[in-house]
């Protein structure tokens, strides 16, 4: 089976990349979040509808978000509780 | 006026998520195979940067620049990832005690920085999370003789006035000065982006420049000598008394009535 479109694969590519990149300051490790973000990915490598594919990126893209806001957030919080609440 | 050249002084710390060791001498906190990253406080004051120039004030150029270990060339990355356009890195030797910078020589460092640079706005973080020193900002104000707004929670620039908000006790204050000036960050200024991996590979390419303490002249050496350096004390853990009675007695027996 060849992959749908050239572009997407390299779309999926990128993103999965990305978030490789953000998991290496992942609280708990970034074994642990690298396994799962593997997991996530294998788990929709028979997606075979460009739509359905798309979709998923966009979710990956989500993620994203999520883990930067995640990544913000807590350290805003450390630092407040540190400095501000003196 | 052709723009604003914003001077972003930042400085690589122990992440602020790992629990620093001291030494066996005492003399220092361990930083061999620590994970080090940026100050959280200079973040938001790159993130300052760049939002300025996002919201339209006209700024021609964002600088970030650090004195510290050959490892710091990883936050300058990080800072031109964010939006920084260029970087200086002044290389320090970690091992050679005359080398040592104190906040005193960083503002005597930033000083000349700032003359040779034409830099127009200095945005610092308000203290950097290793020495928690909140001087750098003052004295570099006070070396150069220029207005300076500490703690800003909010920074607008128009034209050559700028009004910056700092959080105080019990209310906001407002102040408003003229450029050139010197801004230190609160927490509550922004909200830093993250440098994402295309962005680190982009700055790759940005210039980044390196220099040692000898480009600079003056005298930099530490002025203050470390006697030593502990960790605190370990928490002791409460009791709980049965009744006031026995509240009272235990407050007897401790001295406190």
């Amino acid at each position: 089976m060849s992959p749908p479109t050239p572009a997407l694969r390299h779309q999926v590519i990128k993103i999965y990349k990305e978030l490789l990149y953000l998991g290496r300051d992942y609280p708990q490790g970034y074994e642990f979040f690298k396994t799962r973000l593997h997991k996530a990915f294998a788990s929709q490598k028979d997606l075979a509808d460009e739509a359905k594919i798309r979709a998923g990126i966009k979710r990956a893209e989500f993620v994203k978000k999520e883990i930067e806001a995640l990544y913000y957030l807590k350290r805003y919080r450390t630092l407040r509780q540190r400095y501000d609440k003196a | 006026m052709s723009g604003l050249r914003i001077l972003v002084p930042i400085k690589r710390v122990i992440d602020y998520a790992v629990k620093p060791r001291v030494n066996r001498a005492q003399t220092a906190v361990e930083t061999a195979s620590v994970k080090h990253s940026m100050n959280p406080f200079d973040e938001l004051s790159i993130e300052e940067a760049v939002r300025l120039r996002e919201r339209k004030v006209p700024v021609s150029e964002i600088l970030a620049w650090t004195a510290g270990p050959a490892k710091a060339q990883d936050i300058l990355r990080t800072a031109m990832a964010m939006g920084a356009d260029r970087s200086i890195h002044v290389v320090t030797d970690e091992k050679d005690a005359s080398s040592q910078l104190e906040p005193l020589g960083v503002a005597k460092l930033l000083q000349q920085v700032v003359q040779s640079e034409k830099t127009d706005l200095v945005i610092l973080g308000k203290q950097s999370i290793d020495d928690d020193a909140c001087q750098t900002g003052q004295m570099l104000a006070g070396l150069l003789g220029w207005s300076q707004a500490t703690q800003a929670s909010k920074v607008d620039v128009e034209g050559d006035m700028v009004t910056v908000t700092r959080e105080v006790d019990g209310g906001v204050e407002t102040l408003k000065a003229k450029l050139p000036m010197v801004i230190t960050t609160d927490l509550r200024l922004n909200e830093p982006r993250y440098a994402s991996l295309p962005n680190i590979m982009k700055a790759k390419k940005k210039p980044l420049e390196k220099k040692t303490l000898k480009d600079y002249e003056g005298d930099f050496s530490a002025r203050l000598k470390t006697v030593k350096v502990t960790e605190p004390p370990p928490r002791k853990g409460g009791v709980k008394v049965e009744d006031v009675d026995g509240m009272i007695s235990k407050l007897k027996e401790l001295g406190a009535l």
